[in-house]
Formats: structure tokens, C-alpha cells, sequence
């Protein structure tokens, strides 16, 4: 039975979006990330990004998918996330069912990169269908639809997590972990950092030398006082109230202290490297 | 509420209410008369902290309702903070500590009121101090008070209470300007030349000094500048434009190649043109190179041992590394303000073990740069592991056999020593009742808040969803069976969302250093938290066990079972937490071994060893101090993690504890500062660590 003209536009309303940016998205390589993950691409190997909040893994991958041509499905991991949320489900539009491709049923078809951002927050039984894609099976099984898919040499998965996190009861399994290539992210050097802080936020360079002097003092008070620094992104954040117009103390309070802290002594000792550094 | 003052007679059945004083045959009528005169919205703060403190102990609410009646007038908007100081001490120290707290804290008020208003005192701004200078220095710096500012180069004194600035925030700006010209001067090398020669041509010596710092003052603010243009800023505002006769000095000390050097240039030249005193700078901080240059030397004979034994280490595991051993003329450090080389070997330093490089990186700061003969080895010949003092005591004679042997790690042989360490596990000694039961009433409120907290992490329910039986539906499988009927396959059954408690699966051992460096304090907090987490865990329901270890040297490696895992948390076990003391040595390795094992051998999922030290590895007489210890404990935390184990480490480490990251990985260790922290934090940080 052929689906109605209701069911196609449902359908298509629901489906998983393909990115594939006109524009070069912005990534200033840090160190020999883009050549291993294009190696890694050609291998057809899936990739793992570690790294601390807002150092650059998500763009790195847009930037990649770019590169590569290729179309990107990014999957925000949470804890509630099931199988079914990833490979697809049935439903049920007026008087007939219709199957629905999820994000990672989509992104196989399409030979497109899966992104799967946080991954350890997701439940654990959706690590177990990720295992026969990573492997050299390269396979998805579509259960409900009795469907077996092989991967497409253009398909690519990629993981991110921050082994940050202090959570034991949020490890990753060996067996999870040793599928993939690995790639190390940090916060960039700071000269490199300022470019790309001037070059998101629209400010100038000294404003953002600044801005990541800044950044660089909150990383010396990881664990003490802070669970992290100051990830590129707040600065970037920081950068971008000031290019409107913002006074640099204000901006930088609204958007790097108060994000950071919560404990007082710390919240001033912020707002008093803010005072110092501009 | 309304407006209107409550009676007494009101007052008094409040309190009575609150505080079940018929009960107890006590009358409130007095405290409430006192009461009477107050505005009905201090009434009700009153009554409200009384409230909150008869929840803590019935005896602390009539304190308060007593003491807040006398000074209520006295304390108007002061009230809140006077209450919750008393219950604060309360949970540390029980009734007593509160009255005492409450007394202190009414004579503060007295003395700020005969204080010039907006002055600021040390206390209240050193938790902020000490957090911006750790992200100056990337390491905590010590803080002390004294009548003036100054600093030798490792404490940073500042004084007790500042009152110079005309509001409380222009005082708190003022602390952290001089903190920082005085972190300033070690950083940007004040006290790395000599400048004695220069003072002993002055007759007054005082006054050499003061000139001297002037001109310090004037570098340092230049080099600050370009990093800290907020504090310079600060600077100039408190001292306005230097007078016309400084400004050659100022500017000529600002050029960025400037050093201390050329500040005692200007103070010859001042000393030949007849100086008088200095112009006073509200800025200026007190300088005593002297001092400052003492404690240098010493940290230089350290660092530069601590450089060459690992570079030495080294080399003789990896002899084509630069400066082959013993082929160079041993040299002496290079003459005080010779132009030293820039670091070298940036590689090399790199692979050194922490300790070393933070060695480095204080020579780096001390000297300038680096002086090659650092760098080259000691002398002809091996190296030598570490200075050895043992065969001064006796080592501890092994009695019977031990309960297990272990291999220790050897890193410069990249080999075990088999059998090496002996180990024996017997049952912790009991303490006192009264310790425990001390501790528990003493905390009432904390635990009380603290199981609060962990009851209501357990308390979280998943939802499980496409459950054959459930409280609720399961929509979306609902719908997928529909879907599935419709399309002619079998559908599932699954259709219910069952709520169940989460399941932790989780066992935890934690181990606790027994050396003897704990004695006093430290022990005391390790006990104290020791209590608070379990009672705290006990809320929970995890698996766990603690066992305390100490030694003396290899033939003599103890475990003490503290609770074991299927022990429970009773009073039998609280005894032995009181009787955890201060023992011998801390073979760290060892005792991880032993302790993993047993972890192992819980049937969860998740297993985590939490070690409670206060310091790093170390043991009598042999080389197990230094590297050694860190690389076999090292070791043997990779083992553990092999066998599934998360190690997780909560120092108290008045050192610096450079050598965490490199033991248990970033991220999985707590440094606290201050003993009296620990029980707190404790709790807190296994919240975190099983969330
Ligand atoms: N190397 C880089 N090149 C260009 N932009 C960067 C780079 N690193 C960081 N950024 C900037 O920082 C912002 C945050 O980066 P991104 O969102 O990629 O972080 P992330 O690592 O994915 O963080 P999270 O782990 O929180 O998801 C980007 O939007 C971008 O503006
Ligand atoms: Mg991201």
C-alpha cells in the first residue's frame, strides 16, 4: 500500500535534516586534527573527539563535513535517548502507519557523517547499536523494518565526550572506546586562540588578547574553585556582547563569571581578574 | 503579615510554641518583653532563627531566643548574620561554640562601630585573594596577616585590616593591588640579584630600603601592565603622577628590558646626589630582599637537586639523550646576575616527572632562565636515587607470617621485584564511643542536611520504559504496536512504564592514609569526615568499606579493616573509626594492590577507590620517597584501572600536590587546602564523583 499524500508530508516534516553549509564554516586547526580525521575518513574509521566544553569539536566537525563534501547529522545525546530515537520508529499518521528514519538510519542512507555529541549521557543500549557500524561489518540492522543496512563508503560516525567529567557512573566502555580513532582537543594557543575569539566576535585584536589572557587565568583555577575554565566558547560569547556595544566588565561578567561560578569566593575572585586583565 | 507589634503575652506563646517551654518548665516572659519593643518585622526574624535553631537542638533555640532578645535592638539589620554565625559554630563545636560565637560576634559589631566605616579586614577577602592569585600563579600561595605588606618570596603578608580607601570596596581593590605588586616581585625576579653591596654603602639602612622599593615599584608596575592593565590602572589612581624629580627613574625603569639591576643603579645615583626620605605612595608595599633572598637560596639548592637527580635518572635510562653522563667539568651556578641562558631543552624538561618540572619551573623563576650546569649531570658516575638516611632506626621487625606478598614496581629497572612487599591485615583498633557520638551531635545539622541531600539523589526514579507491567502507559509504544498490528507483524506486548528506583550497582572502598604525618588535624578531619560519609552513604545504599593503611618500609606493610564491605555501619565499626590514628610511613602502591583486590571482588558494575592522604607516597629509609613511590603507586592504579577500578584521590596537600594529575589523570583528584575543610567537602565530592 502506497502512503497517502498525508503521510508524505508528515513524513518528510519529521525527517532528520541534512546539513551541507554554501559557506566554508570557520576552524582554525589546532594541531594535526583535520589530517588525521580526513585519514581516518578515508579509511572509513569512525572517529573520537575528546576534549573540555566549548574548545571546538562541534565546528571542527562542521568544518570537516565541509571539507569532505559530505552531508552531517548531529545527534545531541541525553540521558533519555533511546534506540528507537536513533534508528527510526513507526507511526501513525490518520489511518496509517508510516516508518520514520531516525537521525542515524538517515545519515547511513545519505553516506552522510553522524555526529553523536556527548555520547556517554545517552542510555547504554544505544552504545550496543552503534558496535556493528564501527567494526568492519559497517552495518545497521533496522529491526522493526527487517532491514539490514550496510553503510555506504562516504558514511562516517563520529563521538565526542569530555573525559572531564567526574562521574563514574558515566564511563565509557573499553570495548565502546577502542572502536575508535582518537583525537585530542584542547584549548588552542593563545595567539591562535585570539584569532579565532577575533574572528567569531567581531572585536579587535587586543580585545581579544584579552579576552583569552583572561580565559587562560579561570583555566589555573580548574579544581580550585572551578570544575573547568573558561572553554573558547564563553569568550567568544564575551567577545560578541562587547562588538555590540557592551562595556567589556559587564560583558565578561554576564558572559564568563556568572556562567562559570556559583560560590562567592570564586565569583569574586572572577570579577576580579576581570577588573584586572581589562 | 500585619503591621502591628505582637504583645508579649503574643511573643511569649510563640516561643512557647516554638520551643515547648511548659514542657520544660521554663519561662519566655522576660525574653519576650525584650521582644516587645521591636518593630513587628524583627519580631518575626527573631521568631523565625528561633525556629530554626530549636530544629538543630531545642537547648540552641532558647539560647538564641535569650541572646537575640538582649541584642536585637543593637544588632537591627545585623540580626540574620549574628544568628547564623551562632548556628554555623553550632555544628562544629555544639552549644558552647554558639554562645561563644554569638558573644564574639557582638563585640565585632562593638569595635566596627568605633571603626572608621568601610574598612575591610583580611578575613573577609582572603578566600577571593587566594583564588585570584592562584590564577596568577597557577599554584596556591600562602596568605598571612601581619601590620604591613610584604612577602619573601613564598608567604604573602597583608595586612589585618585596611581602612585607607574611603569605602569598603576601595579597600578590598586596595588588597588585591598590593597582593599582587607583592606576587610580582618573586614572579619578575626582585630578589634575584644581590644588592647588598649597594645597601652597605648607606648609613641608613632603613632608608636605602625604602628607596630601593620605590624603584622596584616603578619596574614591576611596567611589567605588570601589559598583563594586569586593570590592577596598573588601580595603581595609578592611588598614586597619582610621579614627581617631576622620579620621572627619569620612572621611565627609564618602565623600558621592558629593565631589571633589578638598574633599580639599584638609580639607588646608587640616588645615593651619590644626597637622598632624603622617600615620598610616601599609598600603593607601596614593605620589600625585605634579605629575607626573600634567604628562603631563595634554599629553594634553589632544592629545585636544582630535584632537576638534576631526575635529569640523571634520565639519562641513564636513555643514554643518547643530551650530556652524556660525566663527559663535562662539574661547575658551580652561574655568578648571581650573570646573564643567564634562556630555558633549554624544552623537550627534555618535558618528559620529566612533575615534581621536576615544577623544580624547573621554579629555578626558571629564580635564576632568570636556566643555567646549563643545572642541566648537565652530577658528576661522573651513576646517580644517586635519593639521599639515603636509613639504617638510623631500626626497621620494624616482621612478626609471623605476613596475609600476602606483593611485587612493587621498579621504573628505573622497568621490572618488578617480585615478593617484595609484606603485607599484613588485621582488624583497626578501637576507639572511643564518645569520639563518634561527639562527632555526630556536634554535626547534628550537617548530617542531617547531608542525608537530606543523598536521599534525594536515590530518591530519583527512572522510568523504564516497554515494560510488560507499569504504572503508566507507554505512549510511544503503544503507538508502535498499533503500528506494527496494522503492518501484519507481531506486536510487542511491552507497552508499560514501569518507575523504579535507580540502581547504583556500585561499590566503593576507601582507603586511608595512616602515616604519620596525619598526626593531629589531619587525622582528626580524616575521622570526622569518615563519620559524615558514612551516614552519609548509609542514606544511599552503595557497597562500601574503608580500610586504613601505614607501614614501615617493605617488610612491614599494614592494613587496617576499618569497615569491611559486608561490616555494617555499626557501632562496632564506629569505634574503629575513632580509633584510626597517626601511625608510620605510606607505602602507597602496596596498599593499593591489596585494597583493589578485595574491590574486585564486588559483584557491581561500577567499583571506585577513593584514597584520603596527605601527601604523597613515601616510606622509611629506602627509596620508596621520590619518583619511586609515584611511579609504583602509579603502577598499580593502572592495574587497578585494567581490573575496572576508578581511582580517585582527596588530598590534603599543603605542597602543591604536583604529582596528582600524574597518578590519577586530571579531573580525578581534590586538593584541599585546609583540614578543617575535609568533612564538609567530603560529602560533597562523592556526590559529585556518583552522580
Ligand atoms: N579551533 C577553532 N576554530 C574556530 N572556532 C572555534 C575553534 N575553537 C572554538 N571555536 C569557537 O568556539 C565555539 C564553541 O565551539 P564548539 O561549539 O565547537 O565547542 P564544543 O567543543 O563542541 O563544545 P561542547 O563540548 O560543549 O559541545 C565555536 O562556536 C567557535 O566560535
Ligand atoms: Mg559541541
Amino acid at each position: 500500500m502506497k502512503p497517502t499524500q498525508a503521510a508524505r508530508s508528515t513524513v518528510s516534516a519529521l525527517a532528520t535534516p541534512l546539513t551541507q553549509p554554501a559557506a566554508e564554516p570557520y576552524y582554525h586547526a589546532v594541531g594535526d586534527e583535520v589530517e588525521v580525521f580526513a585519514a581516518a575518513a578515508q579509511s572509513q574509521l569512525p572517529v573520537m573527539l575528546k576534549g573540555p566544553t566549548g574548545c571546538g569539536k562541534t565546528r571542527f566537525v562542521e568544518h570537516m563535513a565541509w571539507r569532505l563534501g559530505r552531508p552531517l547529522v548531529t545527534v545531541a545525546c541525553h540521558d533519555d535517548l533511546t534506540t528507537a530515537d536513533l534508528v527510526g520508529r513507526y507511526l501513525i499518521v490518520g489511518d496509517e502507519t508510516v516508518w520514520l528514519d531516525g537521525p542515524l538510519t538517515a545519515a547511513v542512507r545519505a553516506g552522510a557523517i553522524c555526529y553523536l555529541d556527548e555520547i556517554v549521557e545517552a542510555r547504554k543500549d544505544t552504545t550496543v547499536v552503534i558496535h556493528p557500524l564501527t567494526d568492519t561489518r559497517r552495518a545497521l540492522p533496522v529491526e522493526k523494518r527487517g532491514e539490514y543496512l550496510t553503510a555506504p563508503p562516504d558514511f562516517m560516525l563520529v563521538i565526542s565526550w569530555n573525559p572531564g567529567y567526574q562521574s563514574v557512573l558515566k564511563e565509557m566502555k573499553p570495548s565502546t572506546r577502542q572502536r575508535f580513532v582518537a583525537v585530542d582537543f584542547d584549548y588552542p594557543q593563545a595567539e591562535v586562540e585570539a584569532r579565532i575569539v577575533a574572528h567569531e566576535g567581531g572585536v579587535d585584536a587586543a580585545t581579544a588578547g584579552r579576552l583569552v589572557k583572561l580565559g587562560g587565568l579561570t583555566r589555573k583555577l580548574k579544581g580550585a574553585g572551578l570544575d573547568e575554565g573558561a572553554g573558547t566558547r564563553l569568550l567568544v560569547h564575551a567577545a560578541q556582547l562587547i562588538a555590540r556595544g557592551m562595556h567589556p566588565l559587564a560583558a565578561c561578567t554576564a558572559a564568563i563569571a556568572r556562567p562559570l561560578a556559583d560560590e562567592p569566593d570564586t565569583r569574586n575572585a572572577l570579577d576580579d581578574l576581570i577588573r584586572a586583565v581589562f | 503579615m500585619s503591621e502591628r507589634k505582637l504583645f508579649a503575652h503574643e511573643i511569649e506563646a510563640r516561643l512557647d510554641e516554638l520551643l515547648l517551654l511548659k514542657l520544660r518548665q521554663r519561662s519566655a516572659e522576660r525574653t519576650a518583653r525584650q521582644l516587645e519593643a521591636l518593630p513587628r518585622i524583627r519580631q518575626e526574624r527573631v521568631l523565625h532563627w528561633v525556629g530554626v535553631a530549636a530544629q538543630g537542638a531545642n537547648e540552641l533555640g532558647w539560647l538564641l531566643a535569650s541572646q537575640g532578645a538582649e541584642y536585637a535592638v543593637e544588632l537591627g539589620d545585623g540580626f540574620d548574620a549574628w544568628a547564623r554565625a551562632g548556628l554555623a559554630a553550632h555544628d562544629g563545636g555544639g552549644l558552647d561554640a554558639a554562645r561563644a560565637a554569638w558573644r564574639l560576634a557582638i563585640e565585632e559589631l562593638r569595635a566596627s562601630a568605633a571603626r572608621p566605616s568601610g574598612s575591610v579586614a583580611l578575613a573577609e577577602v582572603e578566600g577571593r585573594l587566594k583564588r585570584f592569585l592562584q590564577a596568577l600563579h597557577g599554584r596556591p600561595l600562602r596568605l598571612a596577616g601581619a601590620s604591613r605588606a610584604w612577602t619573601d618570596g613564598e608567604t604573602l603578608w597583608l595586612p589585618e585590616r585596611l581602612a585607607r580607601a574611603a569605602d569598603a570596596n576601595g579597600n578590598r581593590r586596595l588588597y588585591t593591588v598590593l597582593a599582587v605588586q607583592l606576587w610580582a616581585q618573586g614572579r619578575f625576579g626582585s630578589f634575584n640579584v644581590d644588592p647588598e653591596p649597594e645597601l652597605a654603602q648607606w648609613a641608613d639602612r632603613e632608608m636605602a630600603l625604602a628607596w630601593f622599593a620605590l624603584f622596584e615599584a616603578m619596574r614591576l608596575e611596567a611589567r605588570l601592565e601589559t598583563e594586569l592593565p586593570g590592577i596598573v590602572r588601580d595603581i595609578r589612581d592611588l598614586r597619582g603622577p610621579w614627581p617631576a624629580a622620579l620621572q627619569p627613574a620612572a621611565e627609564s625603569l618602565a623600558r621592558p628590558e629593565a631589571t633589578t639591576a638598574d633599580s639599584l643603579a638609580w639607588l646608587a645615583e640616588q645615593r651619590k646626589v644626597g637622598a632624603g626620605e622617600t615620598p610616601i605612595f599609598p600603593h607601596l608595599t614593605g620589600f625585605d630582599p634579605l629575607a626573600a633572598r634567604r628562603l631563595r637560596a634554599v629553594r634553589i639548592a632544592r629545585d636544582s637537586k630535584t632537576l638534576r637527580r631526575a635529569l640523571n635518572i634520565m639519562r641513564a635510562v636513555d643514554p643518547h639523550s643530551r650530556g652524556g653522563a660525566g663527559d663535562r667539568e662539574q661547575a658551580p651556578l652561574a655568578a648571581e646576575g650573570d646573564a643567564l641562558p634562556p630555558d633549554l631543552q624544552a623537550e627534555e624538561l618535558q618528559g620529566l616527572p612533575p615534581d621536576a618540572q615544577a623544580a624547573a619551573q621554579s629555578l626558571q623563576q629564580d635564576l632568570d632562565g636556566m643555567p646549563p650546569e643545572i642541566l648537565s649531570p652530577a658528576g661522573p658516575g651513576a646517580w644517586q636515587p635519593e639521599e639515603r638516611e636509613e639504617s638510623e632506626a631500626p626497621v620494624a621487625e616482621p612478626d609471623g607470617r605476613p596475609d600476602a606478598v606483593y611485587d612493587e614496581w621498579d621504573y628505573r629497572r622497568e621490572a618488578w621485584r617480585r615478593d617484595w612487599c609484606h603485607l599484613y591485615e588485621s582488624e583497626g583498633p578501637a576507639g572511643e564511643d564518645a569520639w563518634v557520638e561527639g562527632v555526630r551531635s556536634r554535626h547534628a545539622h550537617l548530617i542531617r542536611s547531608i542525608r537530606r541531600r543523598f536521599e534525594s539523589l536515590r530518591g530519583e526514579d527512572k522510568a523504564e520504559r516497554r515494560q510488560l507491567d507499569g504504572e503508566e502507559i507507554d505512549l510511544d509504544a503503544q503507538v508502535e504496536a498499533r503500528a506494527d498490528r496494522r503492518s501484519g507483524s507481531e506486536p510487542s506486548p511491552r507497552l508499560f512504564i514501569h518507575r523504579r528506583q535507580i540502581e547504583r550497582s556500585l561499590a566503593v572502598m576507601f582507603m586511608v592514609d595512616m602515616s604519620g604525618s596525619t598526626k593531629g588535624w589531619v587525622n582528626d578531619a580524616e575521622r570526622e569526615s569518615l563519620v559524615l560519609l558514612c551516614e552519609a552513604i548509609e542514606a544511599l545504599g552503595d557497597r562500601y568499606a574503608i580500610y586504613g593503611f601505614s607501614g614501615w618500609a617493605r617488610t612491614r606493610c599494614d592494613i587496617y579493616r576499618i569497615k569491611s564491605f559486608t561490616d555494617r555501619y555499626d557501632a562496632a565499626t564506629r569505634r574503629r573509626i575513632a580509633g584510626i590514628e597517626a601511625r608510620d610511613y605510606t607505602r602507597m602502591g602496596v596498599a593499593v594492590r591489596h585494597l583493589s583486590g578485595l574491590l574486585q571482588g564486588q559483584a557491581t558494575r561500577h567499583k571506585l577507590l577513593v584514597t584520603l592522604s596527605d601527601g604523597r607516597p613515601d616510606d622509611h629509609g629506602d627509596e620508596y620517597r621520590g619518583r619511586y613511590g609515584i611511579e609504583d603507586t602509579r603502577r598499580a592504579l593502572l592495574e587497578a584501572r585494567e581490573k575496572g577500578i576508578r581511582g580517585y584521590c582527596v588530598t590534603i596537600d599543603r605542597h602543591g600536590a604536583d604529582y596528582l594529575p600524574q597518578l590519577y589523570g586530571p579531573a580525578h583528584y581534590s586538593v584541599i587546602d585546609d583540614a578543617k575543610k575535609l568533612p564538609r567537602k567530603l560529602a560533597e565530592i562523592y556526590r559529585k564523583l556518583t552522580a
